[in-house]
């Protein structure tokens, strides 16, 4: 079954072109990172994957329902975690996480429960109720993530949420995100411009200038080369 | 309770809970028309002279008569203070959060401006608490009365700040807004002159005053705390709300939006 489709998607901000005919699927369970450089259009299609923008060309399919036609359907079934934070920072973790249950239409016993699972998972339980502002870059994403996985989404989106963490932090969250989609079955769309947050195994899709220029599992699409060398080439013949 | 209830209830203790926060807006909120009342109300006293006109049955003081004109003030900066928030939280994501839930759009707008109209009802009721013990006082009724047409005007000015922040694409355009907004509305009405007095200076500020919708709540408000119900202010807050309301969703409409904007 496919998580997440995306079919011959163009987006443009007046007259310039933020994305050209991109598609590609992303079979359920798999992990897809979502490489490219600054400007590449990665945010734009996050924009449109979680209907900031409305879809204007082309088709987008969460777990089998279609944005534009069934959108809060298709909305119940996706987790973000947008390239800034969107935590409110005079809040604890757990109410941060609360509100956000509950403009999925959780509350009560069944949302702690499930803020309990998902902060669990993240191992951040004992920091439920520290303030947002009291954490660190690293513990502030990872609630971001608990955030986004406590509505039992199908499909998770993140947005370079690696930006502006240390190296320890960075590889921590790259272990656990790849950790959710081998062991929960969650598709997962990971967009970067590091290319050492994609693991050998990975679906890998490199955008560039708003266009796809590969497609395809990592360790076949970079061959011999590493894969910063490959994203390079890829990149720099159109650049 | 069910999902679009469990939203609302979120989304208004989260209003509250900002709002608790922000301890320095609520004594604005409340100085801003004490400070009218106490000092601006004292100075126009004598120079302005009131005929009996309903809602009023006998001669009032201009103190009393500018009372419903500062609650209405309150509303109209608080649904604006709002809208900045709502500004703010774009800029901070989380408004992408909010519009990224899978309840309808125009549902967890209405939320937000149930929240912003909940807090505005009271600072109003605070306000009016504190003109009570300055002795400017209302029928004890009046103060239940008047709670509908403040949840009615509340909601119409702050359909008009989410119109205007749908529009906006700075932080900083909105303070020039709020001088382009705000304060017309607020002179060009009802709140600190009945309009008959307006009509003695000028015939074509009589008709921008009794077209304004500002006038309009702020004289059902008034008509409220009598007792009294002025239908053709209540229909006109309602439909200018509405209006504001079809205009601030279009605005946040996807397909259109505000946010349609480069990153």
């Amino acid at each position: 079954m496919t998580g997440l489709k995306v079919e011959n998607l163009s987006y443009s901000y007046g007259s310039k072109t933020a994305l050209d005919g991109v598609g590609f699927s992303i079979e359920q369970g798999a992990f897809c990172a979502l490489l490219g450089p600054n400007g590449a259009g990665k945010s734009t299609l996050f924009s449109l994957l979680t209907r900031l923008f409305a879809t204007t060309q082309g088709r987008i399919e969460i777990a089998g329902h279609d944005l534009a036609r069934d959108p809060r359907k298709a909305l119940a079934r996706i987790g973000v975690v947008f390239q800034q934070s969107t935590l409110d920072l005079d809040l604890s973790v757990y109410r941060n996480l609360s509100y956000f249950a509950a403009l999925h239409g959780l509350a009560g016993r069944e949302a702690d429960r499930r803020i309990d699972v998902a902060l669990e998972q993240l191992n951040m339980a004992e920091r439920a109720h520290e303030r947002a502002r009291d954490l660190n870059g690293g513990h502030r994403r990872r609630t971001e993530i608990a955030r986004s996985l406590i509505h039992d989404p199908a499909v998770l989106l993140l947005d370079e949420p690696t930006v502006g963490l240390d190296a320890a932090a960075r590889r921590s969250i790259t272990d656990h995100v790849h950790d959710l989609s081998q062991h929960q079955g969650l598709t997962v769309l990971w967009a970067t411009h590091l290319s050492d947050e994609v693991r050998d195994d990975d679906r890998l899709v490199i955008l560039h200038h708003g266009r796809k220029l590969a497609d395809g599992v990592c360790a076949d699409l970079r061959s011999d080369q590493p894969l910063s060398e490959f994203f390079l080439d890829v990149t720099g013949a159109t650049a | 309770m069910n999902a679009p209830l469990i939203a609302l209830r979120a989304i208004v203790l989260r209003e509250a809970l900002r709002f608790v926060r922000q301890r320095g807006r609520f004594i604005a909120a409340l100085v801003r028309p004490l400070v009218w009342l106490i000092v601006f109300a004292a100075g126009f006293r004598a120079a302005l002279g009131l005929s009996i006109t309903p809602p009023y049955q006998t001669y009032i003081t201009y103190e009393i008569y500018i009372v419903p004109g500062l609650c209405g003030m309150i509303i109209l900066f608080n649904g604006m203070q709002s809208s900045l928030s709502l500004v703010y939280d774009r800029e901070m994501g989380s408004m992408r959060l909010l519009l990224t839930s899978p309840l309808p759009r125009w549902w967890l707008l209405l939320c937000r401006l149930i929240a912003s109209t909940s807090i505005s009802i009271l600072q109003v009721l605070s306000f009016l608490a504190i003109a009570a013990l300055y002795g400017i006082r209302f029928p004890a009724m009046g103060y239940v009365a008047v709670l509908p047409a403040l949840f009615i005007a509340g909601i119409m000015l702050g359909a008009l700040g989410l119109a205007l922040s749908s529009m906006i694409k700075q932080l900083e355009n909105f303070a020039g807004v709020m001088n382009f907004v705000i304060f017309p509305m607020f002179f060009l009405s009802s709140a600190l002159y009945p309009l008959w007095k307006m009509a003695e200076s000028s015939e074509i500020l009589h008709d921008i005053c009794a077209a304004n919708p500002f006038t309009h709540a702020v004289e059902m408000i008034r008509f409220a705390l009598y007792l009294q119900l002025n239908l053709p202010a209540l229909g006109w807050t309602c439909l200018s709300g509405l209006v504001l309301l079809a205009l601030a969703l279009w605005g946040y409409d996807p397909a259109r939006g505000m946010l349609r904007r480069k990153n």
